[in-house]
């Protein structure tokens, strides 16, 4: 059978399971819509978590960025996964005994402030936003590449699907469709790097073979870092980013991470606090599992295409190479007529252009593997990236019907008023996630530092210090809160969007990237939010009791019935 | 539950937050980028080591810190008889 129907069949039976799914689990309250009932086994919440985490960028490109950036890749590997310890450790047990439904209403609850709330709405909307534009665009690209339809007709039927599941199951039926996602997704990930681990270094465990030998004796990495070196290229071993620079980028996307109101609403959704920290656990196991692939799959892959293209004549080139010729993905030019493909770290002498994306989409092909698992790749990217936009946008629908609506605009708003509110608003966010998906902003990539620059420069902060600072009070979580999201945006914005030429690291604050700005602005939060705190009234009794409250975990089904 | 007895407990939490971040400091931004350069003059099979820590062991670790954490934790919660029913 063809690759194409093969495509055709496993998305055709993984959507089909989705729906099923979708219309098994139905929401019938606000509490089901919002959380799930609070009722999710940790396990499966995990497994939720895991999908829900990583996206069609986890998916497609991660590998593939990181196969171009060698060791400097870390900063991906690290950042997306530590994240989950201070999740576990700093966040999660106390969100989860505080109940409730979303972070603006834990945000608004602590610092007893609209003001407070509304910044957190705002905030939770715009990097949601920022998010499920790529997930819509990544549904797209996989439908175009694989099945031959157009970009367009790809996200609409991707828009049709989550339209279906989270408007009808709210994130009861995100959940479990989430986890069935999770298990398509790690499958199809994990195929193919199986496959080429044996072929190459013959261990079946990637993780292993990535620091395995090749069938002529030498080490993968000593092997790959040689060739890097011929052509020019830095060692793969060794970075070429600046220390401090790592450190940031690593460090916003850990923060980052751990402060994503999408990430952080799943841990309301199991019954008790002892839930939430071993759901965490079982998430991060989960993710692990692609993350500690991942960078074999990127070893493996340099090497092989540098195998099988450099100094190769043109017209002996194999077969994948030419596919994805076709459809732009690799990028070919004799420039300098002596019929061989010449791929060196000079760009002006450079012959050879991949996109980072094939290093998975192509991963497959280039290792001879059958069609079947070619075709599983695309199955697997659709679950990436359907099972982070259905979790996004389960946030701004909340976001929209409870916080703004049911606590802002209208509080004697009935249980079925706000339900209809929140599927009106998801659907509503679907079509706009849609066009999006279809009408790309030429910034989209640009726009993800933002996405976790601000949430490390805001919610993070305000969380951390709202549990374990009792002295934190409203004017002081505002004004930090503030604080860091002006000074991440405005550098942000001035070196992406005002002024791109200056974006080198010479005009740098300490050599910091626009990526790892987050993390300054972290700092200034907490600096801020405690320094104002101190010099102001102390927060009202009841909110000290509150967070004693928050601090021990018995009690959590009482929080969990209001 | 008494003031001070919450107070102990919340001091015995912080104690092993601590610890348990030293750790995830350590392996990732010690081990995996600030010493990853010395690091790497030391082999573990194929691997250099820093290059490890930083693709691979630290995450590892990761996974290793929380399933620890909810193990002290749960012990904790019962010493001070905090648990859930």
């Amino acid at each position: 059978m063809s690759v194409q129907t093969w495509t055709f069949i496993l998305v055709g039976i993984s959507f089909a399971i989705y729906i099923a799914i979708a219309i098994w689990s139905r929401a019938g309250s606000t509490k089901e819509f919002y959380v799930a009932g609070g009722g999710v086994s940790p396990l499966a919440n995990g497994m939720a978590t895991a999908a829900d985490w990583m996206s069609a960028a986890s998916f497609i490109s991660m590998a593939g960025l990181i196969s171009f950036m060698g060791y400097d890749g870390a900063v991906y590997l690290m950042g997306w996964t530590g994240g989950y310890v201070l999740l576990a450790l700093l966040l999660a047990p106390y969100l989860r005994k505080f109940g409730k439904f979303t972070v603006p209403d834990f945000i608004g609850e602590r610092y007893y402030s609209q003001t407070a709330r509304i910044v957190a709405v705002v905030c939770a909307l715009f990097v949601s936003f920022t998010y499920i534009a790529g997930q819509m665009r990544g549904v797209g690209i996989v439908f175009s590449r694989f099945l031959e339809v157009d970009i367009k007709l790809g996200v609409v039927i991707g828009m049709a699907i989550v339209f279906i599941y989270a408007v009808l199951g709210g994130m009861k039926g995100i959940t479990y469709t989430q986890v069935a996602q999770y298990c398509v997704l790690i499958f199809a990930f994990l195929t193919p790097a199986i496959f080429i681990s044996l072929q190459m270094t013959g261990n079946p465990i990637p993780q292993l073979g990535f620091g395995g030998s090749l069938s002529d004796g030498t080490y993968l990495l000593d092997k790959l870092d040689g060739l890097n070196a011929q052509l020019g290229f830095a060692q793969y071993t060794n970075g070429s980013k600046p220390i401090i620079d790592i450190f940031c980028i690593t460090a916003a996307l850990m923060v980052g991470t751990a402060g994503l109101p999408h990430v952080i609403v799943r841990f309301f959704t199991v019954p008790r606090v002892r839930d939430a920290r071993i759901s965490a656990g079982w998430a991060l196991l989960f993710i692990a599992l692609l993350y500690t692939t991942a960078p074999a799959v990127a070893a493996f892959a340099r090497t092989n295409m540098i195998q099988s293209v450099a100094g190769v004549n043109y017209d002996k080139l194999p077969s994948w190479v030419k596919n994805w010729a076709d459809t732009g993905l690799i990028k070919m030019e004799d420039k300098n007529g002596d019929g061989a493909v010449q791929y060196v770290a000079d760009s002006k002498a450079n012959e050879f252009v991949p996109d980072k994306d094939i290093m998975v989409l192509a991963n497959p092909e280039i290792a001879r593997l059958p069609n079947w698992v070619v075709a599983l790749v695309a199955a697997g990217g659709l679950a990436a990236a359907l099972s982070t936009a259905a979790g996004l946008l389960l946030v701004i629908s909340s976001a929209i019907s409870h916080d703004l609506l049911k606590n802002a605009i209208k509080p004697d708003i009935s249980e079925r008023g706000e339900l209809i509110a929140a599927r009106i608003a998801a659907g509503a966010a679907v079509v706009l996630a849609g066009l999006l998906g279809i009408y790309p902003p030429g910034f989209v990539a640009e726009v993800v530092a933002f996405a976790f620059g601000l949430a490390a420069s805001s919610f993070f902060p305000a969380i951390i210090l709202g549990v374990f600072d009792k002295r934190t009070n409203m004017k002081g979580a505002v004004s930090g809160m503030i604080a860091g999201i002006a000074f991440t945006a405005g550098y942000i914005i001035y070196f992406k969007f005002v002024n791109p030429g200056a974006n080198v690291p010479g005009n740098w604050l300490l050599g910091i990237s626009p990526e790892g700005i987050g993390t300054v602005g972290m700092l200034l939060n907490m600096a801020v939010t405690a320094g104002i705190s101190r010099m102001t009234q102390a927060p009202p009794e009841r909110i000290r009791q509150l967070v004693e409250d928050i601090r021990i975990p018995r009690g959590a089904g009482g929080a969990q019935a209001h | 539950m008494s003031k001070t007895k919450l107070q102990a407990y919340w001091k015995e939490n912080l104690r092993y937050l601590l610890i348990l971040l030293l750790i995830w400091f350590a392996v990732s931004y010690g081990a995996g980028i600030l010493f990853a350069d010395a690091l790497n003059s030391v082999r573990l099979g194929g691997f250099k080591l820093g290059f490890w820590f930083a693709q691979q062991g630290s995450i590892y670790v990761f996974v290793i810190l929380i399933f620890v954490y909810v193990w002290l934790m749960n012990k904790l919660d019962e010493k001070y008889d905090v648990h859930e029913k």
